[in-house]
Parts: structure tokens; C-alpha cells; sequence
């Protein structure tokens, strides 16, 4: 580790700040800053857990209120009703409330459609129905629950010490869970997630299991902070527990900290409580309600970043030693996957469709396509607009479920699998119309393929990464971000992105689309290079000189059923081809 | 188990109340299917419509016939105002939802702080009144709101439907760069849509201010239920919103008589949870 001099400075500072955060219910500081710096504590790791779903991944909760009052409750009857000792309460509402959240990711995070929209609707109704079902059993029944006898162990020789140390732990373990999640693999799957959901699980992201992982962290953390505060209040009602500025203060000080990253809402927590707590004005409760409305609407139209990038940018420039470095990593040619000696071409089939089927409603896109594609063979797949040649690539990766017939991949069907899953197998595509993720750099772009497709590690993949740019001559682009680079450079970032997924079979979808003559030229050297690699390739395209010129083997499709299969030369020549293209006069 | 006539009562109860859901659940769907735009403030506007009814007629005693239109055309002003934010800001469809949530915030806060956390009732002569059918009530009030939400969502069917302004609505729903380059005025479309939805607001606060007891924190029930009712009717379909809020109110109407009133916020979140659990593919 590089121990410099501004990099010890920062720990010690940073150590400073934690033993006298720890030390102050010691001190003679009255009670009221106690308290004061408990809430500050309570929304720090409110907010934080906010962000591990929301921000990362995008799926915006109105619901911490239910997932934070579940909490409240499960502590309150645990410990007031059932005599539970206080402390062995907290990994109960803990438990309690992460199951909540679980349960409404389960239900949502499955439909194609709407997710995010249906999430965020959700979760406000289930606030809402949980407070009901609080007030009308005896959970609370009306009345409220009293918790002023529970006995709490004394830190600091009081219970307000308990209080404060309790709070101090959930939001340093809150903050450490976000920078842990924010760090890792998961992190990197919820910020592809959060860009382009589809493509991140046809790049091997396991989406559903991120995104339930996700919300049994954030609803969690909620739930156990509620805990702590259902002894801080000594007193819980329905009414005050699942109150709108408790879905609301969490989203907003995330957003104005900045939700894309692990200390944006520490930061944002504590600038806003020191706002709303420090100036005790007398202000009517719905006045400063409506202030901090109007704040969030001001922050998500003029602030949608938050404050953290600007505080990175000016961090970098006063403490250039502590800021990542921006120089690219050195290159790792990846080995290739481990080809159970396969010869790199043969005859063997290494992909096929039988009998597929797929229908959208009354369109039948596919009617009982039977292809083989021979192991290192490029196969280029021709035929008119809504042939099925998309819908069949679509198909092949697991984006789509067939109504019938199977998908074999080296001898094992694939056609119940999930996308994540037959990305992993290998199985690799690039689209038409880029679909970079647009808050990763060009260099995370490609990492996060090599992570989730290609199963390396996080520091092996952004050096592979790196070998995959200059391999398709971006390596100058690796910092930039995607909408800072154009088409051209674009369409080979989605070809960069397949290869570093290390694929056996290559799915390429008019990837000339867009180029002009010399462009072309380069990517057919290209894509015969990553033949000659062994990867089997199978490419869609419209432009008839680079199917003669690349295929071994071309396949037409016309009104979703293959019309003709064999070498280019024999499939121009054949009538039916003709007359899809070139319609019937000249077929004669 | 409960008189017959009870139930027969509660089922007329609910499918009256349920065209008041139905009647929010418009706005809603409207903007949602076919602005791609998630207004979470149009309960509190349906709310603020419903509180500005009471005030005018109680505080100043303009009758609701009178502030109705002041009222729905103010709104409607108000929604293309809204839509314009939106365009200038470029806002998402999930952005969408943060802003109106905080215009809800900001509304219920303004209801409270001017007009207290109280419950208001608008007495009007006509309130009490209903027709009596053998053993059931009918309240005319009431019996007049579903009239109103039938009509405004078959004429809203209607005109999305059969005429040019509907096609083009429902083209740049699926594809709005398309729809563009066949040239249909998206901008403009869209603002008069936008404006529509904030006047059918207008038009459910009218009435709930005539039928319902006034609560600032009502905003907050009124969400879980007519979500609930405009993914059940389906979104941007206006028939559709009208059946999913009569049998809500219906399902609603029945679990107070048979169960236990208190219970009610529960049943719409049942059956959409049925709907996610078993229909899925409905979404």
C-alpha cells in the first residue's frame, strides 16, 4: 500500500474523528447534543441504506417508512410486550423488515414491464397498508406502545449514551455496507442495472438476485435503526412512525448528497439534519414539510448528480496523492476459454436450434427454425425486415422464452436458463443500436463484461479490459464516458464489451450498420481475427458484400421459418432467396 | 352473515364510490399510459380541488356551480404549466415521480397549514338526499359523481379512439421520435393531455368535496387505492379505469359490511397483489 505523506494524515484525521465520536457521551456535552447527534446518526443511516437499492440500482423506494416502522414495531412488541431483552430486539426488526422489503422486491422485480414505476407505487402502498394492520390488531390497536420500562444496559452511565453509540454503530455499519456493496461485483452489477437492466443480464448480470439482495440490505439497515429509535422515542404511535417525511428526508438528502455513490448520503444526511435541527426556529411541522418538499423537487431538476461530484473534483485538486490515478492499468491478454481440446474448426455443432418456436401475441415471429452452427464457423444470418433473425438471437441468449422447441448448447439445452446464466456458458451478443451503460466509462464498460461474462476477477478484468480496447483501437477513450464518444466508436465498444466476456459463440447484430467503407474494412479484419481465436461467430447483417466476404456458411430466414442454409455462393443462387429479395419476376 | 338488503346496499355503495375512484384513477392513467409521466400529485390536486370547493362555497359563498369552472380551468392551466417544467427539465419517467411526490408534499402541507389538519364538511341541501328504491339508498350526490366518471371516461375513450388527437396520442405513447418524424405535434398534444389530466383533478375534488369528509392526510389513502385501480384497468385506458375503480369500491364496500370497516385500505392491495402473483402478464 502506498503510505504517503497525505494518505497517513487522512487516516489519522479520519481515526481522530471516529475515537471522538466514540468518546463524547463521556464528556459533560449537554444531553441535547447528544440527542442532536443522534439524529444526525439515525438519518445518516437512513439515507445510506436508501441509496444501496435506490441510488445504485435505480428502483427509487417510497417505502423506508414501512420498512423503518416495521422495525420500530418488531422492537417495540418484542421488548414491551414479550419481555425480550432490548439489545437481541434489534436482529429481530432487523430480520422482520428485511423480509417486508424482500417480499415486495420478490413481487415487482419479476414483470418485464414497468418495474421501477410499480416498485416505487408498491412501496408507498405498503406503508401505508402496514400502518393499517398495526393500528387494527393488537400490535398497537390504537393506543400506541409505551417502551419508557424497558431496560436498557447503561453505556457511559446512561441510557442516552446506549442511545448514541447504538446510533453511531448502525450508521458506520450502514456507510461501511455501502462502500463494501459499492466495491464489489454486486455494485458494479446494480449501476448496470440501474443504466440498462435487459443488457445488463444479457451480460451476465444476475439481475433478479442483485436487485433482492439490494433491498434486503437497504430494508434491513432500516429496519434495525428503527429498532434504536423506537427506545429513543420511548414512546411509538402509528401515526408518527409511518409519517411522509420519513419516506421523503431519505430520498432527498440522498439525492442532494449525491445517490451514485457510497458517502453521497452521509454527506447529504448531514448537511439537510444540520438544516432542519440546528436552527430550532419554532417552525411549524408541515411549513419545514413543504420547505424540504421544495427542496427535493429543486435538487432532482437542478442538482440530479448531487453535491459528491463536485466535492470529488475539488477533493482532487487539493489532495491529488489521495485520488485514484487515471492511468490505464496494464494489459492482460486473457487466456481463451478452456476449450476441451475442440479443434478450433470443425464440423461438430457447437449451437443448435430445433424446432423453435415464438409467438408476441398474434405475430408468430418464429415458426419451427432447425439450425446447426458448427464449432469456429462464422455464420452470417440474412433475410428482410422481421424475418426473426432478431427475435432467434434474442431467443439464443435467453432474453426471450420460447412457446416451443429447444435450444442445445454444447450438447445441453439452454433454453430454460435465464440470460445471466447462458452468458456465463458463453454465449455472447452485441447490439444494433449500442447500449452502452451510460454512467460507467468506457473502461467499466468492458471490465464489467469480462466480470460478468467472463468471470474474472475485478482487477484482472479492468487490465483485460484494457487489452480489449486497444485491441479494438479505444484504448484512448478508456476514461471517457459513452455519450462522450461517437457512433463508430460506439458500435466497436459493443464489440469490445462482447469479446471481453471471453465468448465461445459470438452474436453480432449488424455491427457494420452506420460505417462508412473503410470502417467496414477494418472491422471484417476484425471479426475474421476473433474467428481465427476460436469463438464461433454468427452475425445478422443487411450488407451483402460482408456476408459473402466473411461467411462460411449463410442462413436466410424470411417470415420466421429458414429458407435456405449452405455457402454464400449457393444461397444467392437459390430461387426462393431470390425471390424474398429481389422479388418474383427476376427469379425466373 | 349479514342481511341480504345489506349487502345489496353495499354493493350499490360501492359501485358509487368506486366511479369516484375511477374518476381519479382518469388523470392518472392518462398521463401515466401515454405521457409516460407518473403524477403522484394528482390526488393532492384532487384534494386541493376539493378543499378550494369547500372554501369558496363555505368561506365565500360561491356555489359549486359557479367555482367548478373556476376551478377545472385553473387546474388546467396548472397541468400545462407542470407539463412545461417537465419538457424545459427534460424529466424522466421516474423523476417524474420524485417531483410530484413533492408537489403532494407540498400541497398536503399547504392544506394543513391554511386550512388545519380539521375535518371539513361541505353541508349542502342536496347532500343528504337520495332516492329510496325498495330497501336500498341511493344518494343523489353520489349517483350524480358516477354519472359524471362514466361519462368523461367513455367520452375520453371515445376521443382517444375514434379521433386524430387519440391516434396521435397513442403513436407517440409507443414511439415519440417516430411519431414526430410523421409529423404529428407531439409538444402540443402533449400539453393540452397534461392539461386534461389536471382538470379531470379538478373535477373529482369537486365532488369529493361534495360527498366526502375533507382530511388533509386523505391523499395518502387515495394513492394505494387508485394505483391499485389504474393498473387493474390498465394504463392510458379509460373504460378500463372506470371498471377497476367500480370493483375496488365494490370489493371495498363489501369487506366493510362483512368484515370490519377498518380493514378497507387493505382490499385494493389484495387484489393487486393477486393480479402481480397470478397475472403478471396483465402489467
Amino acid at each position: 500500500m502506498d503510505l504517503s505523506g497525505n494518505r497517513v494524515l487522512a487516516l489519522i484525521g479520519l481515526g481522530a474523528l471516529a475515537v471522538g465520536l466514540v468518546v463524547v457521551p463521556a464528556t459533560n456535552i449537554p444531553p441535547y447534543y447528544i440527542a442532536f447527534l443522534y439524529l444526525v446518526f439515525f438519518w445518516i443511516s437512513m439515507a445510506t441504506s436508501w441509496t444501496i437499492l435506490s441510488g445504485f440500482a435505480g428502483y427509487w423506494s417510497f417505502g423506508h417508512a414501512a420498512f423503518f416502522g416495521t422495525g420500530v414495531y418488531t422492537a417495540g412488541t418484542l421488548a414491551a410486550k414479550l419481555g425480550v431483552p432490548f439489545l437481541l430486539t434489534l436482529p429481530a426488526a432487523a430480520a422482520v423488515a428485511a423480509a417486508l422489503g424482500t417480499g415486495v422486491g420478490w413481487l415487482v422485480f419479476r414483470l418485464k414491464r414497468l418495474r421501477g414505476e410499480l416498485f416505487a407505487l408498491m412501496t408507498i402502498s405498503v406503508t401505508f397498508v402496514v400502518a393499517t394492520i398495526i393500528s387494527n390488531t393488537p400490535l398497537d390497536g390504537g393506543a400506541g406502545v409505551y417502551l419508557i420500562s424497558v431496560p436498557v444496559p447503561e453505556l457511559f452511565g446512561s441510557q442516552n449514551g446506549t442511545i448514541y453509540t447504538l446510533g453511531l454503530i448502525f450508521a458506520a455499519l450502514a456507510v461501511a455496507i455501502a462502500y463494501t456493496v459499492y466495491r464489489s461485483r454486486m455494485g458494479l452489477g446494480l449501476f448496470a442495472i440501474h443504466d440498462d437492466e435487459d443488457a445488463a443480464e444479457v451480460k451476465g448480470v444476475p439481475t433478479f438476485r442483485y436487485k433482492l439482495g439490494a433491498i434486503a440490505l437497504s430494508s434491513g439497515i432500516a429496519g434495525a435503526v428503527g429498532g434504536v429509535y423506537s427506545i429513543y422515542v420511548s414512546y411509538v404511535t402509528v401515526g408518527e412512525t409511518f409519517e411522509v417525511t420519513v419516506i421523503m428526508y431519505p430520498v432527498v438528502m440522498s439525492i442532494f448528497g449525491g445517490a451514485r455513490h457510497w458517502l453521497g448520503p452521509a454527506i447529504g444526511a448531514t448537511i439537510i439534519t444540520v438544516a432542519l435541527y440546528g436552527f430550532p426556529v419554532g417552525a411549524q411541522a408541515a411549513l419545514v414539510r413543504g420547505g424540504v418538499a421544495l427542496g427535493l423537487i429543486l435538487v432532482v431538476l437542478l442538482l440530479p448528480e448531487g453535491v459528491m461530484p463536485s466535492l470529488q473534483r475539488s477533493w482532487r485538486r487539493l489532495a491529488p496523492a489521495l485520488a485514484p490515478a487515471r492511468s490505464l492499468p496494464a494489459a492482460l491478454v486473457p487466456s481463451p476459454r478452456s476449450i476441451e481440446s475442440v479443434a478450433i474448426r470443425s464440423l461438430a455443432p457447437v449451437l443448435q436450434c430445433r424446432d423453435v418456436w415464438k409467438g408476441f401475441g398474434g405475430v408468430q415471429a418464429l415458426k419451427g427454425v432447425t439450425l446447426d452452427v458448427r464449432q469456429g464457423e462464422i455464420l452470417g444470418l440474412v433475410g428482410p425486415n422481421g424475418s426473426g433473425k432478431s427475435t432467434l438471437i434474442n431467443v439464443v441468449t435467453g432474453h426471450f422464452t420460447l412457446d416451443r422447441g429447444t435450444v442445445v448448447f454444447n450438447g445441453a439445452p439452454i433454453n430454460d436458463l435465464s440470460a445471466h446464466q447462458v452468458a456465463r456458458l458463453g454465449i455472447a451478443r452485441s447490439y444494433q443500436i449500442p447500449r452502452p451503460f451510460n454512467h460507467l466509462s468506457v473502461l467499466d464498460n468492458v471490465a464489467m463484461a469480462a466480470v460478468f461474462g467472463g468471470g474474472s476477477s475485478g482487477r484482472e478484468a479492468r487490465r483485460e479490459a484494457v487489452h480489449w480496447l486497444r485491441y479494438t483501437g479505444l484504448a484512448e477513450r478508456a476514461f471517457d464516458m459513452p455519450r462522450q464518444i461517437n457512433l463508430h466508436e460506439r458500435k466497436f465498444l459493443e464489440l469490445a464489451r462482447a469479446l471481453a466476456a471471453r465468448p465461445r459463440v459470438l452474436l453480432l447484430d449488424e455491427v457494420l450498420s452506420g460505417l462508412n467503407n473503410a470502417e467496414i474494412d477494418e472491422a471484417l479484419k476484425l471479426i475474421r481475427d476473433i474467428r481465427a481465436g476460436g469463438t464461433t461467430i454468427i452475425f445478422v447483417e443487411h450488407l451483402m458484400r460482408a456476408v459473402v466476404a466473411l461467411s462460411d456458411r449463410v442462413a436466410v430466414l424470411n417470415g420466421g421459418a429458414l429458407i435456405a442454409l449452405g455457402t454464400p455462393e449457393e444461397t444467392m443462387r437459390d430461387k426462393e432467396v431470390v425471390n424474398v429479395y429481389l422479388g418474383k419476376a427476376h427469379a425466373s | 352473515m349479514p342481511h341480504l338488503s345489506l349487502i345489496e346496499q353495499s354493493l350499490v355503495t360501492g359501485l358509487l364510490s368506486g366511479g369516484l375512484y375511477g374518476l381519479l384513477a382518469l388523470g392518472l392513467s392518462m398521463s401515466w399510459g401515454l405521457l409516460r409521466l407518473v403524477n403522484i400529485g394528482h390526488f393532492a390536486m384532487a384534494l386541493l380541488g376539493a378543499y378550494l370547493t369547500w372554501f369558496m362555497g363555505t368561506q365565500l359563498g360561491i356555489a359549486p356551480w359557479l367555482s367548478g369552472p373556476i376551478i377545472i380551468a385553473a387546474f388546467f392551466l396548472y397541468g400545462i404549466a407542470l407539463h412545461w417544467v417537465f419538457m424545459r427539465f427534460g424529466v424522466t419517467e421516474m423523476q417524474s415521480m420524485l417531483i410530484t411526490f413533492a408537489l403532494a408534499v407540498i400541497v398536503e402541507a399547504s392544506i394543513q397549514t391554511l386550512w388545519t389538519a380539521d375535518f371539513r364538511r361541505f353541508e349542502t341541501p342536496w347532500g343528504r338526499q337520495s332516492w329510496i328504491a325498495g330497501s336500498l339508498y341511493v344518494p343523489k350526490l353520489n349517483l350524480l359523481a358516477f354519472l359524471v366518471a362514466a361519462l368523461l371516461a367513455a367520452s375520453t375513450w371515445a376521443w382517444l379512439r375514434y379521433t386524430y388527437v387519440g391516434r396521435a396520442l397513442r403513436a407517440c405513447a409507443e414511439d415519440a421520435p417516430i411519431a414526430t418524424a410523421f409529423g404529428i405535434n407531439h409538444r402540443g398534444l402533449s400539453f393540452l393531455l397534461s392539461g386534461l389530466c389536471a382538470a379531470y383533478a379538478a373535477v373529482a375534488g369537486l365532488f369529493i368535496a361534495l360527498v366526502a369528509t375533507l382530511a388533509p392526510s386523505e391523499i395518502w389513502t387515495w394513492i394505494g387505492v387508485v394505483f391499485a385501480v389504474v393498473i387493474i384497468g390498465r394504463l392510458g385506458n379509460p373504460l378500463g379505469a372506470l371498471a377497476g375503480g367500480i370493483l375496488i369500491g365494490v370489493c371495498e364496500a363489501l369487506t366493510m359490511a362483512m368484515v370490519n370497516p377498518s380493514w378497507a385500505p387493505l382490499v385494493s392491495f389484495s387484489v393487486l397483489i393477486a393480479l402481480l402473483l397470478f397475472r403478471p402478464r396483465w402489467i
